[in-house]
């Protein structure tokens, strides 16, 4: 094996514009989806008939039918169909996992090429059926003989339900977002900043696609040319009529300041830099390392989503670098309070000490700095698709810089953390 | 001796008259209990900027294992960090969640103006104060202030926790304690007193923490008093029982004085306690060396001497004769003083001793009928005063309980309008227990309790006499 790592480089992404649940995207499956994403891609960096290494992805909330959803996707693709592809699962850290898998394989050696990609749909839910209906419905399948075959139908009941996914902790029965909702009271968080972040995630995001910043990253899909949760008009004052989703009456996370069901897709395309110039590719960025913390939410010891407050410090301390040292911060919005929960923590001397056993807090960060092209709340958040998105655009804009060093975190259900730098 | 209005009142259709003809109803105060923690329910504590308590009492709710939130400032984070306490975080601007108890670092307050941060913190927090809730307040003692301008502040504090005491219900207490400087190390035994249910029955009082001498030295909390001597005086009921049971609770090997005649009852106690008895009478001539004497021979010395013993014998000025004048003053206040007096020339009492004496509300505030008790009561607390710093000079301390309304065989012989008086008139419209008053003497024992010295507080839930 190889001693020695070499760098790894980002040289484009692509996505779907992200559309709300049940929308427009209702009748597209995450095979469509991350098939779509990962072809516009290919189409961008022209590498149609190339075989690259390998292609990683996945999806959250998957049909038991996709056990091969990422090869499934690369076989409708104009790539090789000598592409290898396998799939990848960490909940909302999926794209981004995926991500570090194939830069760790580049950076080893074992591969020269890679995408990672990421898909999700919640209009196209795997409907289980309940562990007693399914009993009966294999014993029907598996009868001999009509008698034994209406035998096995007379066991049929009422009230063998049917199992639907849900948006919530196996371990706890919360939602994602009454979780967050006890974070937000645990550290204080006012309806107002929480609005106030929410504003300027649909703000910039508005921005970023009337300056053309998008153009590059993403491909119209179903008639869908943006993301169809982005509210450009959006203001602190027209946030603050709405009424609190959860936390109780006196909540103050909102249908706004919390990301909605979304359905998309992405991918990222990584290599070396001399594969990269031997297909005539730029890089974007290069992929400098990465990090995944888990933490105790069910012992009550932690909020479940405050996994990368940990990772962060962790990554930080192995380069050598303090959480200013960076020119941009992508953290992932699943609700505004997780952003600004995750930035008090780090602010915090009693968090920093007690719990990540730091002398000093790692500080503030500069705001103007925080999401500049948009962030979850506006574009909406597709569990596997997220770190495709954000990989891609903040390569985009630290080579528009000209340089520069990008943070990434990103939070992922089961308590989990997953987060990377970029520099170029 | 039983709150027989109590009772009535706490009953369900008690309950719905009293509220709707406006009577007080008493709330049930919380005691301790074994296996409590220390300082039981979740602490809020927030300070003034520029406060210098506001670490040592976040390194002692840390070791008190309290779960404690704070205000997301960076002054009060950064102390709460020093202090190794993991605090939670609560917001002024969004107040949520309740607290058993409220504590406040007001030692920053050195201008009037600045009180105004006593508000900024209690506003918002004070409806959450939950039942048997506390309420801390720290400031510097204002004889220990810099300027006049502080020292103003600082006094104003008084006000301050006085009236919260008396707006706090549901048997919620408030109380100051002003720490001087360098005495920040021996804070530990009055944050566990005042916030948790041993002080159930104190309220609205001012406490002051000196530096204290000799080192601080390391508590066993579950038994602070281990392997310490405890001298009791009237030991063989009511208030005084209940103190000798409570210092055996906390380690401590009590010796139960009493008269004579009370023989049968003190050894009963000791023998339930594991203590030992000296059944004499304290006003006898031989009675200081007597006991001088048995503490040394047989115990090694006396580390705690609580002076508990005393007696009422009521009459107007007019009506009353010599003795009763002359054998109350000589029980209730001579006494004491000549057995301190001994066990100090005859250095009897080891090293960090800790004398503590019973005084009286009436000794505050003067009662009719009670000239002669009044003066005794109010002589221990002159006694106190003028012996602390001779104490201090021994290596250990002298401090004062003033019982309000305890509900007592001598207070179930009152008659029912002044015995409903005493109960009713204070912040927690009932009398409280012997027990109240004992945990406050445990509290001055603990060998943590060096920096208290010369203090008097009174256990009378906040009484609206001598107040």
């Amino acid at each position: 094996m190889n001693s020695k790592t070499r760098p790894v480089a980002i040289f484009g992404g692509n996505r779907i514009p992200f559309a709300r649940s049940n929308g427009r995207y209702i009748k597209a499956s995450n095979q469509d989806m991350l098939t779509v994403a990962v072809d516009g891609l290919v189409e961008r960096t022209g590498l149609a008939g190339e075989r690259l290494g390998e292609v990683a992805g996945g999806a959250v909330v998957k049909l038991a039918r996709d056990i091969n959803l990422t090869r499934e996707s690369v076989l409708g693709t104009k790539l090789a169909p000598e592409t290898p592809a396998y799939d990848v699962g960490q909940a909302c850290g999926t794209g981004l996992e995926a991500a570090i898998l194939v830069a760790n394989k580049i950076a080893l050696g074992q591969t020269d090429s890679a995408i990672a990609g990421g898909t999700d749909t919640t209009s196209d839910p795997p409907i289980a059926v309940s562990d007693d209906l399914r009993r009966v419905l294999v014993e029907i399948n598996a009868a001999r003989s009509n008698v034994d075959r209406l035998k096995a139908v007379a066991k049929l009941r009422p009230g063998m339900p049917l199992d639907i996914p849900q948006n919530a902790e196996p371990r706890t029965g919360l939602s994602m977002g009454e979780h967050t909702a006890i974070m937000a009271e645990e550290w204080g968080l006012t309806r107002e900043e929480q609005d106030a972040l929410a504003a300027a995630s649909h703000q910039h995001l508005a921005a970023s696609y009337e300056s053309g910043f998008q153009d590059e990253l993403v491909t119209p899909f179903l008639g869908l040319e943006r993301d169809d949760n982005l509210r450009p008009g959006s203001t602190e004052e027209k946030l603050a009529k709405l009424r609190p989703a959860f936390g109780g009456e006196g909540g103050t996370m909102t249908a706004a300041n919390s990301t909605p069901l979304t359905d998309g897709a992405s991918a990222v395309l990584l290599g070396t830099e001399e594969w990269g110039a031997e297909h005539g590719l730029e890089p974007w960025a290069k992929f400098v390392d990465a990090e995944t913390a888990a933490v105790d939410f069910v012992g009550k010891r932690e909020g479940l989503l405050m996994a990368p407050a940990y990772a962060v410090p962790r990554m930080l301390e192995r380069n050598g670098l303090t959480l200013q040292d960076f020119d941009l911060y992508e953290i992932h919005e699943a609700f505004a309070a997780q952003v600004l929960c995750t930035l008090k923590a780090w602010d915090d001397p009693v968090f920093c000490k007690e719990r990540l056993g730091l002398d000093e807090p790692l500080g503030e960060i500069d705001r103007a700095k925080l999401n500049q092209q948009g962030g979850s709340l506006a574009a909406g958040h597709p569990f596997a698709a997220t770190g495709g998105r954000i990989v891609a655009s903040l390569a985009k804009q630290l080579r528009e810089n000209g340089g520069g060093r990008g943070l990434i975190s990103i939070c992922a259900a089961g308590g989990q953390g997953v987060v990377a730098i970029l520099e170029a | 001796m039983s709150d027989r209005y109590s009772q009535l009142v706490n009953n369900p259709v008690g309950e719905f008259i009293a509220k709707n003809v406006g009577l007080p109803r008493p709330f049930e105060l919380e005691r301790w209990e074994e296996g409590q923690s220390p300082i039981p329910g979740k602490v809020l504590l927030g300070a003034a900027p520029g406060g210098r308590l506001t670490e040592a009492v976040a390194s002692e709710l840390a070791l008190a294992e309290a779960a404690v939130d704070t205000p997301l400032d960076e002054e009060v984070r950064g102390a709460a960090a020093a202090g190794d306490l993991d605090a939670g975080i609560w917001n002024a601007d969004a107040p949520s969640g309740k607290y058993r108890s409220l504590v406040f670092d007001a030692t920053g307050i050195d201008d009037s103006a600045k009180l105004r941060e006593l508000w900024a913190f209690f506003h918002p927090s004070f409806r959450g104060l939950e039942p048997s809730g506390r309420v801390l307040v720290l400031g510097t003692p204002p004889e220990d202030c810099k300027g006049p301008r502080e020292a103003t502040a600082q006094r104003a504090l008084e006000g301050f926790t006085r009236s919260l005491a008396k707006e706090a219900r549901a048997g919620a207490t408030a109380q100051l304690v002003y720490v001087s400087s360098g005495a920040e190390t021996r804070l530990a035994s009055t944050l566990r007193f005042f916030l948790s249910p041993r002080s159930a029955y104190v309220s609205g009082q001012v406490v002051r923490i000196g530096k204290g001498s000799g080192r601080v030295p390391k508590v066993v909390w579950d038994r602070p008093l281990e392997g310490k001597v405890a001298l009791v005086t009237g030991a063989s009921r009511g208030i005084g029982e209940s103190i000798a049971r409570t210092l055996a609770r906390d380690g401590a090997h009590v010796v139960g004085l009493d008269i004579p005649p009370q023989s049968a009852d003190l050894e009963k106690l000791a023998g339930e306690i594991g203590g030992s008895t000296l059944a004499l009478d304290i006003t006898a001539d031989d009675a200081p060396s007597t006991i001088a004497t048995a503490l040394s021979t047989q115990h090694g010395g006396v580390d705690i001497v609580v002076h508990n013993a005393g007696v009422t014998k009521d009459k107007t000025i007019v009506g009353m004769d010599e003795e009763r004048w002359s054998v109350l003053l000589d029980i209730n206040l001579s006494s004491e003083e000549r057995i301190n007096d001994a066990l100090l020339d005859e250095k009897v009492l080891n090293e960090g001793g800790r004398v503590i004496c019973v005084s009286s509300i009436s000794g505050i505030a003067g009662n009719a009928g009670q000239t002669n008790y009044g003066t005794s009561k109010a002589g221990v607390i002159g006694m106190v005063d003028s012996m602390a710093p001779v104490f201090a000079k021994a290596g250990a301390t002298i401090n004062a309980v003033a019982p309000g309304f305890i509900e007592t065989q001598m207070t179930a012989a009152m008659p029912i309008g002044t015995r409903e008086a005493g109960r009713r008139l204070n912040s927690l419209s009932q009398g409280g227990l012997p027990v109240d008053v004992a945990e406050t003497i445990a509290w001055y024992a603990s060998p943590a309790s060096s920096g208290l010295n010369g203090n008097l507080v009174r256990v009378c839930g906040q009484s609206l006499i001598g107040a």
